[in-house]
C-alpha cells in the first residue's frame, strides 16, 4: 500500500535534488514528444542537448546565451525571495538596452576608454528606472506587480521598435529598422578569437558573488528572507517593507538592463527590433530551477541556454520548429514545481500485512 | 458637420467584436478567481484554443467540431495546472506562467502546418435584418452565435453566482474555504471544475480569434489579450458586468488606432499600439488606489493552496 504522509519540516536533500528530477522528466517527456512527431526520440535528443554543445564554438554560444539568463535570474531571485513578482525583466532588459544603446549612438564617432563604462552604467540605469515603475506604483498606490511589470514588456518593445524606425535608425542604412553600428569602444570585448563569447559573462559571475553575500551575510538577506516567508512576521519585526520592495525591484532591473547591454554591446552592436529571445521570461524558469540560489542559477542558465541552442540545431538537422525550446522550457517548470511536492510531502510504502 | 450615423454604428460594432475574446477569457478567469485561484495562464490557454480551433477547422472541415473542440483543447490544457496547483499544491503564479510559457510553445509547433492558410467562413445570424434599421441594425445583427454568447456571458455569470447555489458554493469555496470544507464540501473539486471550466472559456476566447475575428493563423496572435484579460478581472473588482464595460473600454483603444491612422492623425503607430498597455496600468492604479475596497472585493483565499489533513 502506498501512504502519502506529510514531511514535519521540508527536506533539504530533496530541495537540491528535484531540480535534477524536474531536468530528468523533461527529457522523457521530450522524447515522447518527439517521438509522437515521428522522430527516432535519441536521437532528436541527442541533437537537441549534445550536438549544439559539442565543439568549441557551440560551448561559447552555450555561455553567450547563458550570460544574460543568468544575470537575469540572479536580479529576480532578489525579488521572488521577498515575494514580489516581478515577470516584466524582459521589458527591462529592453529598456536598459534603449537608454545604454542612446548613449552608445551619442559616441558612435568616437573612440575612448571612458565610452564602455558610461554605456554600462546608463544600461543599468535605464534597467532600474523602468523597473521602479512597477515598484512604486506597488508599495504606494496597492497596484498589482505582476500585471503592470508586464503590461511594461509590451510598451518597452514598442518604445524600441518606434526608436529603430523612427528617430534613432541609421540615417545611411536604406530605411532598415536598425540603428548605426556602435563604435569599437562602446563594444563589450571578445574573450576568444573567433568566438562570440564576451566580457559580458564577468558581469553575470559578480552578480552571483555579490547576490550570495547579500542573501547568506547580510542583514538585508535575512529581511528579505523573512518577508518571503511571512509579510505579517516581516511587519511585526518592524521592517521597512515599502524600502525593501522598491530595493529589490531596483537590484533586479539593474541585472535585466545590464543584461541588456551585455546583448547590443556584445554580439549585436547596434539597437534592432530583436534583442532578445524572451531572455527576460525565461530567467523566471531559471531563477526557480535554481532554487533562488546563485550557485544553482549558475548551473540552471547553462541547462536552460541549452534549449535555445538545441531549438536552433534541430531547427536545422530535423525540420522540428525552433519552439519545442518554449515547450522544454515549459515542461522543465512544470517537472520543477511538481517534484516540489516531495518536499512537503512523504511518499510510504506499506506492507499490506495485518 | 453631417456625422453618418450608420458609420458610428459600423465603429461601434468593430469595438464589440474586438471585445468578444476579452469577455470570454475574462468571465472565465472570473469564476477560477471567485473560487480562490489565481490562473496566469490565461494567454496560454487562449492561443492554445487559437490553434486548435483552426486547426480543427482546417482538418475536419466541421465549425462546431473546431469550437468544441478549442474548449476542449482549454480544458485540457487547464487540467495540468489543476493538477498541479490543487493535487501537487504548487505555487498559482509559477504554475500559471510555466502554462503560458508552454502553451506559446506547443502552439506554434502545432501551428507551423497551419501558417498562410486561409481560414473559413463563419456563419452569421440574422443577415437579413442586417440593413433593416439605421444606426441599430450593424449592432444588433449579422454576427456569429460567439458574438452573441459573448454578450450574455457576463449577465449568465452574475446569475450562476448571485442566484444559483452552485455559484454560492463557488463563493464560499474561494472567500472561506475551511467554513466550506467544514460545510462537507469538496474544496479541491470544486476548484478543480472552476479551473477547467476557466480553461474552457479561454479555449473560446482563443478559437474567436483565429476562426471569426482574423480567421487565420498566425503565431502569437493573441499578443497580451490574456494579460489584459487578467487585468480586466481585477478591473472589474470581480463583478462580471463591469468585465462587460471594461472590454469594451479595451476593445475601443484597439479599434481606435485604426481609425486614427484612416484619418491621418500624426501620432507615431507605436504609441497608439501601446495605449491599451498603458491604459491597462492607468486603471489598474486607479482601482487599486482604495486598498479597503479591493480588499472587500477580492475573494478572500485568492492565490493561497488549500490543503487538508485527513
Amino acid at each position: 500500500m502506498i501512504k502519502i504522509v506529510k514531511r514535519d519540516q521540508p527536506s533539504r536533500a530533496i530541495f537540491f535534488l528535484t531540480p535534477v528530477l524536474a531536468i530528468f522528466l523533461t527529457l522523457v517527456a521530450g522524447g515522447l514528444i518527439f517521438y509522437i512527431l515521428g522522430f527516432k526520440p535519441f536521437e532528436a535528443l541527442k541533437f537537441f542537448f549534445i550536438v549544439p554543445i559539442a565543439d568549441k564554438y557551440g560551448f561559447s554560444e552555450l555561455l553567450l546565451k547563458a550570460t544574460p539568463l543568468c544575470l537575469i535570474a540572479i536580479g529576480l531571485s532578489f525579488c521572488f525571495k521577498s515575494n514580489n513578482w516581478n515577470i516584466g525583466a524582459e521589458g527591462q532588459l529592453t529598456f536598459g538596452a534603449i537608454v545604454s544603446g542612446g548613449v552608445a549612438l551619442l559616441f558612435y564617432d568616437q573612440e575612448g576608454f571612458y565610452i564602455l563604462p558610461i554605456v554600462i552604467l546608463a544600461g543599468a540605469i535605464g534597467g532600474m528606472l523602468y523597473a521602479s515603475i512597477p515598484a512604486i506604483l506597488k508599495t504606494y498606490f496597492n497596484t498589482n506587480e505582476i500585471l503592470v511589470s508586464l503590461m511594461l514588456v509590451y510598451v518597452s518593445k514598442l518604445i524600441l521598435d518606434y526608436l529603430v524606425v523612427g528617430p534613432w535608425s541609421n540615417p545611411e542604412g536604406f530605411n532598415f529598422p536598425e540603428t548605426r553600428q556602435f563604435s569599437e569602444s562602446a563594444r563589450l570585448p571578445l574573450l576568444f578569437e573567433g568566438l562570440r563569447i564576451h566580457a559580458g559573462i564577468f558581469l553575470a559571475l559578480a552578480a552571483v558573488v555579490i547576490s550570495w553575500f547579500i542573501f547568506y551575510k547580510t542583514y538585508l538577506g535575512f529581511q528579505m528572507k523573512v518577508s518571503g516567508f511571512s509579510l505579517k512576521t516581516a511587519k511585526y519585526a518592524g521592517y521597512k517593507g515599502k524600502k525593501m520592495i522598491i530595493l529589490v525591484f531596483l537590484i533586479s532591473g539593474a541585472c535585466a538592463g545590464l543584461a541588456g547591454v551585455g546583448e547590443i554591446t556584445g554580439p549585436i552592436g547596434q539597437l534592432h527590433r530583436e534583442i532578445s529571445p524572451d531572455y527576460g521570461f525565461t530567467a523566471i524558469i531559471v531563477a526557480f530551477l535554481g532554487r533562488l540560489n546563485p550557485v544553482g542559477i549558475i548551473f540552471a542558465s547553462l541547462v536552460v541556454a541549452i534549449t535555445y541552442l538545441g531549438a536552433e540545431t534541430a531547427q536545422i538537422f530535423m525540420q522540428i520548429p525552433k519552439y519545442t525550446g518554449q515547450v522544454f522550457q515549459g515542461m522543465i517548470l512544470f517537472f520543477l514545481l511538481a517534484s516540489d511536492y516531495l518536499l512537503f510531502f512523504k511518499i510510504k510504502f506499506i506492507g499490506s500485512k495485518k | 458637420m453631417i456625422v453618418d450615423i450608420n458609420f458610428i454604428g459600423l465603429i461601434i460594432t468593430s469595438i464589440m467584436a474586438s471585445a468578444v475574446p476579452l469577455i470570454l477569457a475574462s468571465c472565465g478567469e472570473l469564476i477560477t478567481e471567485r473560487s480562490g485561484v489565481l490562473n496566469l495562464g490565461v494567454e496560454g490557454m487562449m492561443i492554445i484554443g487559437a490553434i486548435s480551433g483552426f486547426a480543427l477547422m482546417i482538418v475536419t472541415g466541421s465549425l462546431v467540431i473546431a469550437v468544441f473542440g478549442a474548449m476542449l483543447a482549454g480544458v485540457l490544457i487547464s487540467t495540468i495546472f489543476a493538477f498541479l496547483t490543487q493535487t501537487l499544491i504548487t505555487n498559482h503564479v509559477a504554475t500559471g506562467l510555466a502554462l503560458t510559457i508552454f502553451g506559446i510553445g506547443i502552439s506554434a509547433m502545432i501551428g507551423k502546418n497551419f501558417v498562410g492558410i486561409p481560414g473559413k467562413d463563419f456563419p452569421i445570424l440574422f443577415e437579413s435584418f442586417k440593413d433593416a434599421i439605421p444606426f441599430l441594425s450593424p449592432i444588433l445583427f449579422g454576427h456569429s452565435i460567439v458574438f452573441y454568447f459573448a454578450f450574455a456571458l457576463p449577465f449568465l455569470t452574475n446569475y450562476f453566482l448571485k442566484k444559483t447555489k452552485i455559484g454560492l458554493i463557488v463563493r464560499a469555496v474561494g472567500d472561506s474555504p475551511d467554513s466550506a470544507s467544514n460545510q462537507g464540501i469538496n474544496v479541491r473539486l470544486v476548484r478543480y471544475l472552476c479551473i477547467l471550466y476557466g480553461g474552457a472559456m479561454c479555449g473560446l476566447a482563443g478559437a474567436y480569434l483565429s476562426m471569426i475575428y482574423t480567421p487565420q493563423w498566425i503565431e502569437n496572435m493573441t499578443g497580451g489579450r490574456g494579460w489584459i484579460a487578467l487585468a480586466l478581472v481585477v478591473f472589474s473588482t470581480w463583478n462580471p458586468i463591469k468585465i462587460l464595460v471594461g472590454a469594451m473600454i479595451f476593445g475601443g483603444l484597439t479599434i481606435i488606432q485604426f481609425h486614427m491612422q484612416a484619418v491621418g492623425v500624426r501620432i507615431p503607430v507605436q504609441f497608439l499600439t501601446a495605449l491599451p498597455y498603458i491604459v491597462t496600468i492607468i486603471v489598474l492604479v486607479v482601482i487599486s488606489r482604495d486598498s479597503r475596497k479591493i480588499r472587500l472585493s477580492t475573494p478572500s483565499s485568492l492565490g493561497k493552496s488549500f490543503y487538508k489533513d485527513n
